[in-house]
């Protein structure tokens, strides 16, 4: 069969499959059938274009490569611009120093005292980067796959809550606390299951999450039930008043910090005895243990902390937002601080930080995306397992210098 | 008294979890074969629910009625289940069968979420009204208090099709690779046996069964949503891991155990609660007996 | 006969059930300070899985495995847990070679120091003087094995693009990072070259001068086995059937028929 013919068949396959759901819709109050055939004919044209495009690419690459190898030439791979800056201390250092300034003034340039709403909207988008970069400890760094991290998140905003509303607890005293809580619970939950399979430990953790939304979904006297809690305070600031912009930007510099904070412990780890493990373990946990390597210690570790980090900035976006219900703990948003990490690139804190940020305010401004969004995540997932599974800046080659006199780090980000 | 709530309780548990069989099935068929868990098979169920509701409203709008728009209704959703479940492996799972374990996992759930919402957005995100397709029978009447009508049906449906699924696995070219590559999947693509043609069928399978139990639980609840396909995805995985996974007979007794466990916590401690029962089963049976009620430890081969 | 003080390992009645198959069976076998023993047999025989007992993967049904670690006492470690058994001082590579494929060939060995380090997370974080000084050591160490084993060059390329010959290599070298007392190799020479092979003969042999290490091999190699081996152990059906020297063992007629139509002699 040719290309054409074969892009045919799949373009018609998929016509086939839109047949009902896509172009039939009964609406059973008005008892009407609403007929919608274009786009059917749409699907099957753009399925045959992309299997025609598809064919034709493979066919191309294979050639090209057949050349390659005929003309005795091995195919260089490429020095991607994230090596290239991770070989270059000099020069990552003074492009961090260049967005460090950058994040510093953003919310003055961008807010007025009437309007703040792109602040607001960054301070949830960096509460979701410190979600990624802590679950990227989990998943990315140590390989296990945690279907249910939002509950430590949940954990973290509800200890704020609660120890704020029935004991007149402050933000700051708070903080730890709700990290503390949210690493116990990891421990504690994490335990029993880490000697579980990969997959097992995915659906297990997703049940934690689930059974997590229930139950505070479900004690109203002690979690608020699907209400939620209100009027929680927000950061304060040695006893001073803020009006909206200032509480807006207050939160924004107490999520930027535990943002760098987060970078900083997650790079020394990750170039560390610890790290080094935890990869080891994603890699391969049998020749890990053969090794030395103690594995329930060291998924452990790589558990409670990711755990720790959702758990503080919970404790933030509870502040940050006066109120807390089960509906921002769904399975769906774990899903979507996966898709973070995974299309980041497992591992990889540039790459987490870029996702989670592109998948949060990419939505906030352009309506179309909002209404895909979770579509387009789902998809992502699929893409990138298929197409480019190291994620979007892939594993980085980290060197180790020798010299005694050079204390370096393998500056890998 | 006391024992009469407890028995309607063990009908309604007998009945659901011979709907989590079915769908367990189609979880531990393809896991039998590529250590998979097909974690988008919740929606391949939902679709067939949901394909069935179309069917079933266009027939009654242009005026027909009776057993006859159940049955086509059932064989149309049965089709494009399969359908879906067929094209599902070949774009999210095929590429990815020498990648590492976690990577078709993570693939499955791009695929799931990327199903809820496709239906979501093509259909509605809203509750539907699902057809009272299945009318009460008279001499069911007695009974009524403890097995509907509904019910009856979903029982002698899940219990032929079971039949038809041994059968089929027993007797059958199809069922005989089925379980060849079970087995050993290098030994039988030596012998001759076309393995992807083998997981193909096994999703078609799976995937038509779950259309069987969509059709039939949205004929008991009388509604659908996008939705639904998550929750009983993760019961019929927890059915499917209880009764051992990649065990057919442990799939449908792991079912009917957290139909009735399920039905009874919810019918005597608190109904909230449901839910957490079911993940709760999950979670202690894999960390007590991760090999399930009928299923053999195995020792990873180093 | 070797001095029973020197005794580093002895395994008595080590069996192993798979379901129903036994895949050993009543196997005994020591080895002393400073040899290098060869375990041998055909395909399917048990070897693997005698190392997958001894080294913790899997929990033996029957038997003792008892090791005499230098300065302690000896232990019987039946079912301890693996990484237990590797800092104790018995470290393995894998027949099918397992190493970490997006790691670095540097970053490979460094995690056979991890059982000889203690940098804790609270260190790691403050990049405490312990950390600094550890981290150097454990750099400097694994270049150390890596010059040894001849892959200096490639230290920071990932390890998943080495040749085959150099990933064994490699996992020789990231099995000697756990400072053992005892190394045992599983098929170290399968699919390298005449010449490759021929390098690792005299790998193994510097290894065990340098490192003081006692070595247990298995190998198909017949040439290899003979050349370096001061003890061989003959396994056939998950059974011992037969030990002794080199020579012994070529001479020995249940071996040669258990190796029927095979090159026994080199
Ligand atoms: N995890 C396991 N589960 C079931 N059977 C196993 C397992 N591991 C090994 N076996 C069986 O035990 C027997 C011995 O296998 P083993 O790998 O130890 O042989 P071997 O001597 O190393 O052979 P080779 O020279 O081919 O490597 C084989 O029949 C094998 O199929
Ligand atoms: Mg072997």
């Amino acid at each position: 069969m040719t290309h054409f013919k074969r892009s045919l068949v799949i373009g018609l396959w998929f016509m086939f499959l839109a047949l009902p759901l896509m172009v039939v819709r009964v609406n059973t109050l008005n008892h009407e059938i609403e007929w919608r055939w274009a786009n059917m004919l749409w699907l099957g044209f753009c399925a045959f274009a992309l299997a025609w495009f598809w064919r034709a690419s493979t066919e191309r690459r294979a050639a090209r490569q057949a050349l390659g190898v005929a003309a005795g030439r091995p195919l260089l791979a490429k020095l991607s611009w994230a090596q290239r800056l991770s070989d270059d201390p000099a020069l990552s250092r003074r492009l961090l120093l260049i967005v460090a300034a950058a994040a510093l003034i953003f919310p003055w340039v961008v807010s007025t005292s009437q309007n703040f709403y792109h602040v607001n909207i960054m301070v949830s988008a960096l509460i979701f980067v410190v979600l990624g970069l802590g679950l990227n400890i989990t998943v990315g760094l140590a390989g296990l796959l945690d279907l249910g991290y939002i509950a430590f998140f949940a954990v973290g905003a509800y200890t704020y809550a609660l120890l704020a509303r029935n004991f007149d607890l402050g933000f700051w005293t708070c903080l730890p606390l709700g990290g503390i809580m949210a690493m116990f619970f990891g421990i504690v939950l994490g335990f029993p299951i880490l000697r579980l399979r990969g997959d097992y430990l995915a659906i297990v953790t997703l049940g934690f999450g689930s059974i997590t939304k229930i139950v505070l979904e479900n004690s109203e006297e002690l979690f608020g039930g699907a209400a939620g809690i209100a009027g929680i305070p927000r950061p304060d600031l040695f006893g001073l008043v803020l009006d909206g912009r200032e509480k807006s930007l207050y939160s924004y510099y107490i999520v930027l910090a535990l943002v760098a904070l987060t970078i900083f412990v997650t790079n020394r780890l990750k170039n560390s005895r610890i790290g080094w493990a935890w990869m080891a373990l994603r890699e391969d946990e049998i020749a890990c243990v053969a090794m030395g390597v103690d594995m329930a210690r060291t998924k452990l570790s790589a558990y409670a902390l990711g755990a720790f980090w959702a758990g503080l900035v919970g404790v933030i976006f509870a502040a940050h937002n006066n109120f807390i219900n089960p509906d921002s703990f769904t399975f769906m948003d774990s899903a979507m601080i996966l898709s973070m990490v995974v299309l980041g690139g497992m591992g990889s804190i540039l790459g987490v930080i870029i996702a989670a940020l592109a998948l949060k305010l990419l939505p906030e401004y352009l309506r179309a995306v909002a209404e895909y969004r979770m579509l387009v995540f789902g998809a992502v997932m699929v893409l990138m397992m298929i197409f480019r599974p190291q994620g979007l800046i892939s594993n980085l080659r980290r060197k180790y210098e020798r010299a005694p006199a050079d204390e370096s780090d393998g500056h890998g980000k | 008294m006391d024992s009469e709530y407890f028995f309607e309780l063990l009908c309604g548990g007998l009945v659901k979890g011979s709907i989590y069989a079915l769908i367990a099935l189609g979880y531990t068929m393809v896991y039998g074969i590529i250590q998979l868990i097909n974690f988008a098979h919740g929606e391949i169920y939902m679709i067939g629910a949901f394909v069935a509701f179309i069917v079933s409203g266009v027939l009654t709008l242009t005026g027909y009625g009776g057993p006859t728009v159940l049955l086509l209704a059932a064989v149309i959703a049965i089709i494009y289940a399969a359908a879906y479940g067929y094209t599902l492996e070949k774009i999210a799972y095929r590429p990815l069968r020498a990648a590492p374990r976690l990577s078709p996992l993570i693939s499955a759930i791009g695929a799931s979420i990327f199903l809820t919402n496709y239906v979501q957005l093509a259909q509605t995100p809203d509750f539907l009204p699902f057809p009272e397709l299945i009318t009460d029978f008279d001499f069911m009447e007695p009974f009524s208090r403890y097995v509907s009508s509904v019910d009856l049906v979903i029982l002698v449906v899940t219990t032929l099709t079971m039949i038809a699924l041994t059968v089929l696995i027993k007797y059958t070219r199809v069922g005989k690779a089925m379980r060849a590559t079970q087995q050993d999947a290098v030994m039988a693509r030596l012998v001759g046996i076309n393995v992807d043609r083998v997981i193909s069928a096994t999703f078609i399978i799976g995937s038509a069964l779950a259309a069987i139990a969509g059709v039939l639980i949205a004929s008991r609840t009388g509604q659908i949503n996008s939705a639904i396909g998550f929750m009983a995805g993760i019961k019929a995985f927890t059915a499917a891991v209880l009764g051992g996974i990649g065990n057919i007979p442990g799939a449908v007794l792991g079912g009917l155990v957290l139909g009735i466990a399920e039905t009874l916590g919810a019918g005597y401690i608190s109904s909230a609660y449901e839910d957490v029962f079911a993940f709760g089963l999950l979670v202690l049976i894999l960390v007590l007996r991760p090999a399930g009620l009928l299923g053999k430890a195995v020792k990873q081969k180093v | 006969m070797v001095m029973e003080s020197n005794k580093l390992l002895e395994v008595t009645g080590l069996t192993m059930d798979f379901g129903g198959l036994r895949a050993i069976d009543q196997v005994d076998f020591s080895i002393s300070a400073g040899e290098i023993v060869a375990l041998i047999g055909p395909n399917g025989a048990g070897k693997t899985t005698v190392f997958n007992c001894i080294t913790g993967i899997y929990e033996p049904t029957a038997g003792d495995v008892v090791i005499h670690a230098p300065g302690l006492a000896p232990r019987r470690i039946n079912g301890m847990r693996a990484n237990r058994i590797t800092s104790l001082g018995m470290a393995r590579t894998f027949q099918n070679i397992r190493l970490f494929p997006a790691m670095t060939v540097l970053e490979n060995i460094m995690i056979g120091r991890h059982c000889r380090t203690s940098t804790t997370i609270l260190d790691a974080i403050l990049r405490t003087r312990k950390s600094v000084r550890e981290r150097h050591e454990t750099i400097e160490e694994s270049y150390r094995l890596l010059a040894k084993v001849g892959l200096a060059e490639v230290a920071n390329e990932f390890s998943a693009n080495l040749a085959y010959g150099a990933q064994r290599r490699l996992e020789i070298a990231r099995a000697l990072a756990t400072a053992p007392f005892l190394l045992l190799l599983d098929e170290p020479a399968a699919g390298m070259n005449p010449q490759e092979t021929r390098e690792l003969d005299e790998l193994i042999v510097r290894i065990r001068a340098d490192e003081q290490v006692a070595i247990l091999l298995i190998e198909h190699d017949m040439k290899l086995v003979m050349n370096i081996s001061d003890r061989i152990y003959v396994m056939e059906y998950g059974k011992g059937i037969a030990q002794g020297t080199p020579r012994e063992i070529k001479e020995n007629p249940r071996v040669i028929e258990a190796y029927l139509g095979e090159e026994v002699h080199a």
